[in-house]
């Protein structure tokens, strides 16, 4: 009887069908469309028909490889220096040119090191395209774990039984309602090399002695300074998650725990954190994914600069497929993205299964 | 000893409130200087940033900034956009995700495993990854317009609010919560002759109060915040919503007295909406989390 009151197979398709079908038509559609686009050299705008061009695409992002280059001899053999003492190396341009590596062409000094008299180099086919790839992948190993554990930490400072905690509580979270745009540029401000207002304030604490730097406009802090905003600005959200993961926890287990006569340190090993485990594999999927996901910060703040130290996946996914109008090019990055963010979260699951 | 023990407690409950506190300034002090900024002349403004008085309203104290901001972009035109789109986005995706869910969560039907299991799969698909094929779908999307069928989307409203309706986190946060609600309920209502459009609007929808208000403002905040998509879809001043507007404050030379205007302008009703629903809010992100 009462299955029969619930099965309706028209009104159960007509109330569905509205909400999948836009799921279906502006997610799952666009999904595919990324990997179809990826073999292709679809443009956003073009005169000429779409073709199939197979993995040319990832070929150009992926494209890598190592050569080793000898040092110039003078015709006794010996090692030309140059005026500082360096050794002289032909340039790389004479391989990724030349007609006898055909394999090289059009390819690009990434980085090299020293081995022995020679020069390693590897070039890349899109070197842009691998800066992002690596500074994506340090933002995600540095701000994943230190958030996580930072909003941790605040959860804990948080799930006191104080007066006055909720006003603490709702201070902590603000940040998380404010755009990351509000942000990134209010951040700007504060980053600022000439009138900013980290630099003036750590210039006073230390009574002048700190030399002002301009934190976004140097290779070597842009990406630390955008990490540490971002943190700030997100570090209340997964606060909030690890907070009502705290509160499932049995406070029958804390009696039992001070009962037996548990140290704090013992109390949050024995009892709070095997509580925390399913919030633990659920905040660290949605940091990854949200950390992959940079791309505001950058825009606003650096446009990847200086000297490609801030580019991301996202941004240039979105300076080809939007910039450029390079539909195929950014959905490429896209695919490559999604497939990273998949496995991550795949061999985040495994590593945290039930044993 | 009694008293040593009080006394260390006191102790213990200052330090508390000093770490409390002190965390609390990290996370307020630089909103409070984006407030504070917007009231100050440029040279007052950088000579404030070397003491304190950087979050003090001090010195000479005017709207000026926010009469210059208005002047320089129309933030006007960009915030009644932003809460439009904001609006309807809302109002559809409540409605459309709820009916959605109320189908999983009390109707039987022929695939509704394997839709519910499509839809749920989705959340695993970042936007960032389909905003680029999704930008060359929407340029050529057919609309039936005043002047018949038109193609493209670009430039519009529909664009900004159509693809965001309907998405796998609300349909779930519904279903979950529907799944919580006495059967007996809906059951009797059948039995009673009420169709399945009436259980719902009558019966399952005015219990469905803290999940409307989670998804409400969910919603709300990805959709008064966003950047991306809008970024890529809208060049037209017309139908821009406030965080692209934000562009006319990119270039050097920033006047940062206007840039802050700009910035508390278009964040302060959003702070003022969640101090008045704190609550609501954290519950909201919380409820992200539970058995997600």
């Amino acid at each position: 009887m009462a299955s029969r009151l619930t099965v309706s197979n028209r009104a159960g398709w007509g109330f569905a069908l509205p909400g999948f079908g836009l799921i279906a038509v502006f997610i799952v559609l666009p999904f595919f469309f990324a990997f179809y686009f990826s073999l292709t050299n679809q443009r956003l705008i073009s005169p000429n028909p779409t073709e199939y061009v197979g993995l040319d695409n990832y070929r150009s992002l992926l494209g890598l490889a190592v050569i080793t280059l000898e040092p110039e001899r003078d015709d006794a053999g010996a090692i030309l220096r140059d005026a500082d003492g360096a050794v002289e190396y032909p340039r790389v341009r004479t391989i990724t040119r030349s007609d006898a590596f055909p394999q090289y062409r059009g390819m690009r000094e990434w980085f090299r090191w020293q081995s022995g008299d020679n020069a390693r180099v590897v070039i890349a086919s899109d070197v842009v395209f691998m800066k992002a790839l690596v500074n994506t992948f340090l933002f995600v190993l540095v701000v994943a774990p230190v958030q996580a554990g930072l909003a941790l930490g605040l959860a804990l400072l948080i799930n006191q039984r104080l007066r006055g905690i909720n006003v603490f509580r709702t201070i902590y979270f603000m940040p998380v309602v404010v755009s990351i745009v509000v942000v990134s540029l209010l951040w700007r401000f504060i980053y600022d090399g000439n009138d900013g207002l980290l630099n003036n304030l750590l210039s006073a604490l230390t009574f002048g002695a700190f030399q002002g730097r301009d934190w976004l406009g140097d290779p070597s802090t842009a990406l630390g300074s955008i990490m540490a905003m971002s943190i700030w600005q997100a570090v209340g959200f997964h606060m909030v998650i690890w907070l009502s993961g705290l509160q499932t926890i049995s406070p029958t287990l804390y009696e039992a725990a001070e009962i037996e006569g548990a140290n704090r340190w013992q109390t949050f090993r024995y009892v709070t954190w095997p509580g925390l485990r399913n919030t633990a594999i659920l905040i660290l999927i949605v940091i990854t994914m949200q950390c992959f996901a940079l791309f505001a910060q950058i825009d606003v703040m650096t446009n990847g600069g200086p000297l490609d130290s801030t580019q991301t996946l996202v941004f240039q996914a979105v300076e080809r497929g939007y910039g450029r109008q390079d539909i195929s090019g950014g959905s490429a990055i896209s695919v490559i993205l999604f497939l990273i963010v998949l496995s991550i979260s795949l061999i985040q699951r495994w590593l945290t299964r039930e044993r | 000893m009694a008293m040593v023990s009080a006394e260390n407690r006191g102790l213990r409950l200052a330090v508390r409130y000093a770490v409390l506190t002190l965390v609390a300034i990290i996370f307020i002090f630089p909103l409070l200087f984006m407030v504070m900024s917007s009231l100050k002349p440029q040279a007052q403004l950088l000579a404030d940033t070397s003491s304190l008085r950087a979050f003090l309203p001090v010195g000479d104290i005017s709207l000026q900034n926010y009469s210059d901001a208005f002047r320089r972009a129309p933030v006007a035109t960009f915030m009644v956009n932003s809460v439009l789109v904001t609006g309807i986005t809302v109002l559809l995706s409540l409605a459309i995700c709820s009916l959605a869910a109320f189908s999983f969560a009390f109707l039987e039907w022929k695939g509704r495993g394997v839709i519910l299991s499509v839809i749920l799969a989705t959340l695993i698909i970042p936007f960032e990854t389909i905003a680029i094929p999704l930008l060359l779908m929407v340029s050529q999307l057919p609309w039936i317009g005043p002047g018949g069928l038109e193609f493209g989307w670009l430039n519009t409203y529909r664009v900004q609010i159509i693809p965001w309706v309907a998405d796998g986190l609300t349909i779930f946060l519904f279903v979950q919560y529907f799944r919580d609600l006495p059967r007996e309920l809906i059951e009797a209502a059948r039995v009673e002759g009420a169709t399945w459009f009436q259980v719902y609007w009558r019966v399952v929808m005015p219990l469905a109060g803290p999940v409307l208000a989670t998804a409400a403002i969910l919603k709300f905040l990805v959709m008064y915040n966003q950047y991306l998509w809008p970024l890529i879809v809208v060049q037209q001043e017309s139908v821009r919503p406030v965080m692209v507007g934000l562009g006319y404050f990119f270039q050097l030379n920033t006047a940062w007295g206007e840039v802050m205007a700009y910035l508390t302008v278009i964040t302060l009703p959003v702070l003022a909406f969640y101090l008045v629903l704190q609550r609501a809010f954290i519950a909201s992100i919380a409820s992200t989390g539970v058995k997600g």
